[in-house]
């Protein structure tokens, strides 16, 4: 009796395991999205619904991380070929070296294949230049544009009013630390510039790479020969720790993108260099508190006009490695085309569109007349930030604010916690340097670059 | 029925159960034994993974960091379990005696444990240590001191304290348990003698302890020594690398250099370092007990 009852109970919990499988085969299609935590992700999430309704059989499923840990996991799960996302949010850096390593699918081919999936009148030509040929590998594009973007200087013109200021159209390094002297004034919580520090190729690194572009610097010579301890590496390096230092927030070692932009829409910070589409978030009346009360001014630069000004821009990819392509170049076309940006327009504002991605956004005459502060320059800003050409002296490799090779991933970080350091002031820029040009020589030669 | 089945058929029944788990347990250390004798790199697959034997242990002793690495490591683990051990010594005191409420109290003793790591260290971090609205700083603050960045300035100091607390639990209650085994006929004997409480302590109660401390100490180095939630979310083994240890360094070299191979090899020589600790640990605790005895 005991036996029969065991067996039974055995056989009903088999049965009760094949449930979710036979199920499994009659439900909607799951598409895995990894997106990063910056407001237009977040206002993509809250716009989803509308592309689920529109496409009753595709359900979207979003993981939302903040940058740093995204790219830990997409690199982690596209590398491993994993497949746990079928749309994988990447950017200029990533594109290439994963469409060379024939990790991501060709969208040119993807659309071949899946004509149907295509959002209808797509047009891949509106896709601005730079940007669609910082998103290829071989004149084939690898991921779509969901905005792109360079950097600017914020300002607050009350600030500079108050203390009878005047912000250049292209001020200079030099003057930029001048005003940040002015108007520093901690016991008031007002900071003279907020700065990123925090770790990261892409967080500190980001806008230290221009500093050290528009000083003359480079990374590497024509042989690869890291040029760390280079006289016009060290002098940008000092300049941008002694000015965060001296006249920056409190706790830079700590701030990002995001921490900083909050400083400067809160009226803490009186300047900001870092990406253009902030400028869309700080005039945002409902996570603003300056909103109008916001400058614009090209990103500053020092001795060299080259490289002051980064290009970027985060994009959708599909990996090969994704079980429902067609599902996925659905979603991923319908949130890069020019109707979702008249989507965002009409909800959010057209101040708060996702920029830099399409020349008509740019002739939309609506968007010009909300967003007419900062669009003029930031298309200026895109257009005239060449990856190819962003040093004085010629490099054997491109990119503006990062190098274009698989290993700066890794040297990069770990160059950028260095740095981190000495804006905490652990350790002096001297020392930050020496073991930073350590760090990229063992690098480069274990990668078999250097011999 | 049941016994003559379980004679004959459980042997060879247990058989297939058992060589799952070998090959689920196994299988691991050995490939990674295997990788740590390569060079594979993930973001390289136009370099296929090459054999290159002991290379990757040498690159591991000549590094410039693996100096510092290691000493993070010594002092970040002798430093949480010594003042684990300490205070879990102190509190276990405290409640082996009868109080009103002292199961509440036990109870709350016992929570920091059960914190998951990544939750602690997060709350430790914005809510205690952050020196702009941490409750630290703000208190500070408010008697006219300094407002100190606990984690960038004392990373290494703030990540102890951290860890101390969410392990002082756990050492509390090994030794709880063995102050309970602790007959009180003993106790009052050494009180009629005219032994006062410190003599009382050191003569019969830490003897006794010593099997317990041995465990204690053996289980919760073993333990911090494998730590990773707690330095990711608050310094990431930073500033610059003044608080990474070893098996964040394996996280470092697997994950953000890429380089599984001689990420393998730290994980590895981890586990050779663990087991050489802690035999360390039972030869001095034994030969300090073995002392006493004779």
């Amino acid at each position: 009796m005991n036996r029969r009852r065991s067996l039974i109970v055995m056989l009903v919990f088999m049965a009760a395991l094949l449930v979710p499988v036979i199920t499994a085969a009659a439900q909607a299609t799951t598409v895995t999205v990894a997106v990063v935590n910056n407001p237009d992700q977040r206002r993509l999430l809250e716009l989803s619904d509308k592309f689920q309704a529109d496409h009753p059989n595709i359900k979207l499923s979003f993981v939302m991380l903040p940058e740093n840990e995204l790219r830990d996991r997409v690199t982690t799960d596209i590398t491993t070929k994993a497949g746990s996302f079928d749309i994988v949010q990447i950017g200029t850096y990533e594109t290439p070296i994963f469409g060379k390593n024939g990790w991501l699918a060709s969208i040119d081919d993807l659309a071949a294949q899946y004509p149907g999936s295509m959002q209808p009148n797509y047009n891949v030509d509106d896709l601005i230049k730079g940007i669609r040929l910082g998103l290829s590998y071989n004149g084939k594009l690898y991921a779509a544009p969901f905005y792109g973007e360079s950097s600017m200087l914020f300002y607050n013109k009350k600030m500079f009013a108050a203390a009878g200021l005047k912000m250049p159209a292209e001020p200079t390094w030099d003057q930029v630390r001048e005003f940040a002297r002015k108007l520093h004034n901690p016991a008031r919580k007002q900071y003279g510039i907020a700065l990123r520090g925090l770790p990261g190729w892409g967080e500190v690194m980001a806008p230290l790479d221009t500093v050290i572009n528009t000083f003359g610097g480079k990374w590497f010579d024509q042989d690869w020969q890291p040029q760390l301890t280079s006289p016009e590496f060290k002098e940008a390096v000092n300049f941008y720790v002694k000015l965060i230092q001296d006249y920056g927030v409190p706790g830079a070692a700590n701030n990002g993108f995001s921490e900083s932009l909050t400083m400067l829409a809160q009226g803490q910070a009186a300047m900001w260099i870092d990406a253009t589409v902030a400028a869309g978030f700080l005039e945002d009346p409902k996570q603003s508190k300056v909103v109008g009360n916001v400058g614009f001014a090209m990103a500053p630069w020092a001795k060299v006009k080259k490289g002051y000004h980064w290009l970027w821009s985060w994009a959708y990819a599909i990996p090969t490695t994704s079980q429902h392509q067609d599902a996925a170049l659905a979603f991923l076309t319908w949130c890069t085309s020019k109707d979702y940006i008249d989507l965002v327009g009409k909800t959010y504002g057209w101040a708060t569109v996702p920029p830099g991605t399409r020349y008509s956004t740019y002739k939309n005459p609506a968007y010009i007349k909300a967003a007419s502060a900062f669009a003029d320059i930031t298309l200026k800003s895109i257009q005239s930030a060449d990856p190819t050409d962003a040093t004085r002296d010629p490099v054997p490799y491109t990119g503006v604010q990062f190098v274009g090779i698989p290993e700066f991933q890794g040297f990069g970080t770990d160059v950028s916690k260095q740095i981190s350091a000495a804006i905490a002031g652990t350790q002096s820029v001297d020392q930050a340097l020496a073991a930073s040009q350590d760090i990229v020589t063992k690098a480069m030669t274990d990668a078999g670059y250097l011999k | 029925m049941s016994r003559g089945i379980m004679r004959g058929t459980l042997p060879w029944m247990q058989r297939p159960a058992i060589i799952y788990l070998v090959i689920l347990t196994q299988a691991p250390v050995l490939l990674t034994l295997y990788y740590s004798t390569t060079n594979w790199n993930f973001l390289r697959p136009d370099r296929p993974a090459r054999f290159v034997g002991l290379r990757n242990y040498l690159d591991f002793f000549l590094a410039r960091d693996t100096g510092r690495i290691m000493l993070n490591t010594l002092v970040f683990s002798v430093a949480v379990v010594g003042l684990s051990l300490v205070l879990g010594m102190l509190l276990a005191l405290l409640l082996s005696r009868e109080f009103r409420g002292r199961g509440l109290a036990r109870t709350l003793m016992i929570t920091p444990f059960l914190i998951m790591p990544t939750v602690s260290a997060v709350m430790w971090k914005n809510m205690l240590f952050n020196p702009a609205f941490g409750l630290i700083s703000s208190t500070l603050a408010a008697l006219g001191g300094p407002r100190i960045d606990w984690i960038n300035q004392h990373a290494m100091g703030s990540l102890i304290v951290i860890v101390t607390w969410e392990w002082t639990p756990f050492m509390m209650l090994i030794l709880l348990s063995g102050l309970q085994s602790l007959q009180k006929e003993h106790l009052e004997a050494a009180q009629i003698d005219g032994a006062g409480p410190l003599a009382t302590f050191r003569s019969i109660v830490l003897p006794h302890l010593g099997r317990y401390v041995e465990i204690g100490v053996l289980l919760e180095t073993l333990f911090v020594l494998n730590i990773f939630g707690e330095i990711y979310t608050t310094t990431t083994g930073g500033p610059a690398n003044y608080t990474t240890t070893l098996t964040f360094n394996i996280y470092l070299e697997a994950f953000k250099r890429w380089n599984v191979g001689r990420a393998s090899a730290y994980a590895i020589f981890a586990v050779i370092f663990a087991n050489v600790i802690t035999l360390l640990f039972l030869r001095i605790i034994r030969r300090g007990r073995d002392g006493e005895a004779a």
